[in-house]
């Protein structure tokens, strides 16, 4: 589904963003890549859809080489390719429909789109989108109206209208408070189940990706130090990719309230 | 400029570290006085003295004084030129905003593909804003005769420098995440411009093109001066057989259309942003 052969990305100022890097993703699973920032997390997911060219290496997606794409035939890699940004990306002036909706226009000529004469099954497929991430009743609403969850969702149903065979989400819940992360996490991992969609997800937090994900990769300076199935993921492990024990500030439940806290609240 | 060293009585020494000394305001004095000079230099070189304002005075209490009463019956004959000054700028501030478009988003350093397309792109703009409407008017007659044509094509150039000025520094202001999602769906140029660029400018687009309208209102309003259609026209006329009452009437009603005009043009402007 997507290989990434011997991939190195040099910045203009000589920072290796990436170290020759070679991976092989297949179909359906759910890959969570770890690091500390600046370890190149954002970069690699970046380079699969070529939002950043790479210096060097080849990364291949369902077949065909992105790298070597231009024009027509990079869109038509990139329509394949769905993403979540951490800052969600939506046009926040716009409603929620006509952003998802944005997420059809791949399919159809410029002239068609600009018009705004999107098929009838494309707004359906729209409105399955919201359904399916539980927004669907704001579909009228103004971006901007929502709150940074909603939000998320609406960008994961613009993935969907997409109809993109792979997910790539560039720290998703980063700024998401602990609960909605769940909620948000919990769409991706259902969309992914559901639909087969091919997922990799750039996270911050070493638990969450051990809830969700079934493999892990971790990257250091560029490099990946670690890729394997979640079991082999132990402590001693993410202590070699981040360099120094894990410690509070890379799990998220350090962030929920304790039971304590809560009862305390209670009272 | 105080050269004393500090005094200490009642405050408890050592507390905090030797405080800096005031920045001295020579620069602040020098500013005033080059100020005054190019004042006094100005005024010697235009031979404009106080005495010539006050001397002058009366003769513009007699100008006011044959101003009034204004004679109200040259109303009807001037309501027609002033439709015509209204729609010129209409179609000035239309044509030049819909040029600006393109030229906008090429002079948008974060649209635009290189420097060497958007840097003679703004030149080319800077220059065409330093033009005034009056002149671009007087040369638009001389080309194409005396009538409404010269006076809507300056307003055309005018608005188009200022709209497209002004929305391209908006354009670069706007939020890039969009732009990035759009390139991650995989659409075409345009489509990433209609789909994460419009949106985001639109309302501000539409508040500039308002405000054009109401520059644009106010320059039609002279542009017959040098010929170039609209009420201006009459300003000229009446001013010319001394008839200060007509002259008061059009300028009355000049005042009028413009203050109701921004006051609408400011109230949309309001409800977009």
């Amino acid at each position: 589904m997507i290989e990434l052969r011997d991939v190195s990305k040099t910045y203009p100022n000589g920072t290796k963003g990436l170290d020759r890097i070679n991976l092989h993703i297949e179909q359906g699973e759910f890959v969570a890549v770890v690091g500390l920032s600046g370890a190149g997390k954002s970069t690699l997911l970046r380079s699969m859809n070529r939002l950043h060219d790479i210096s060097s290496g080849d990364i291949i997606i369902g077949g065909k080489s992105i790298t070597q794409a231009s024009g027509k035939e990079l869109r038509m890699i990139r329509r394949d390719v769905g993403m979540i940004f951490q800052s969600f990306n939506l046009v926040k002036r716009s409603s929620v429909l006509r952003n998802v909706m944005a997420g059809r226009v791949g399919y159809h000529s410029t002239l068609r789109t600009l018009l705004g004469r999107f098929p009838a099954a494309d707004v359906e497929l729209a409105f399955q989108a919201l359904d399916r991430v539980n927004i669907v009743e704001k579909a009228y609403a103004r971006a901007d109206e929502l709150s940074g969850g909603q939000q998320q969702r609406v960008a994961i149903a613009r993935v969907l209208a997409q109809e993109a065979k792979i997910i790539l989400a560039d720290e998703p819940v980063a700024s998401l408070d602990p609960l909605t992360t769940k909620q948000v996490m919990d769409d991706l991992k259902r969309i992914n189940v559901e639909l087969g969609i091919t997922t990799i997800i750039n996270l911050h937090f070493v638990d969450l990706a051990r809830q969700y994900a079934t493999r892990i990769i971790g990257l250091r300076a560029g490099q990946v130090v670690f890729d394997g199935p979640v079991s082999e993921a132990t402590d001693e492990r993410f202590a070699e990719i981040y360099g120094r024990p894990i410690d509070d500030e890379e799990l998220l439940a350090s962030r929920l309230p304790s039971s304590q806290e809560l009862e305390a609240r209670a009272r | 400029m105080s050269m004393h060293p500090p005094h200490q009585n009642g405050v408890q020494a050592g507390s905090s570290p030797q405080r800096p000394e005031a920045p001295s305001k020579l620069k602040h004095y020098l500013t005033g006085a080059i100020i005054l000079l190019l004042l006094w230099g100005s005024s010697i070189n235009t031979e404009a003295t106080l005495g010539t304002l006050i001397q002058g005075a009366p003769n513009m209490l007699d100008l006011l004084r044959e101003m009034f009463p204004p004679r109200w019956s040259y109303f009807d004959n001037i309501v027609p030129a002033m439709l015509e000054t209204i729609r010129m700028a209409l179609v000035g501030t239309t044509f030049g905003a819909i040029l600006a478009v393109p030229v906008a988003l090429l002079c948008a350093s974060n649209l635009s593909r290189s420097a060497w397309i958007y840097q003679p792109i703004r030149f080319v703009l800077n220059l065409v804003r330093t033009i005034p409407d009056l002149l671009l008017a007087a040369i638009f007659v001389a080309i194409f005769g005396l009538g409404t044509l010269p006076g809507m094509l300056a307003l055309t150039v005018f608005s188009f420098g200022l709209i497209a000025k002004l929305t391209y520094e908006s354009l670069e202001a706007i939020d890039r995440g969009p732009l990035e999602a759009m390139t991650s769906v995989g659409a075409s140029s345009i489509q990433r411009i209609f789909f994460g660029v419009v949106p985001q400018i639109q309302a501000h687009f539409m508040s500039y093109v308002l405000y054009a309208f109401e520059i644009n209102v106010r320059a039609a309003a002279v542009l017959g001066l040098v010929g170039a259609g609209g009420i201006g026209h009459y300003y000229e006329v009446t001013l010319g057989f001394l008839e200060y009452d007509k002259t008061c009437v059009i300028i009355l009603f000049t005042l009028a259309v413009v203050l109701l005009i921004d006051y609408v043009s400011t109230k949309l402007r309001e409800k977009l942003l």
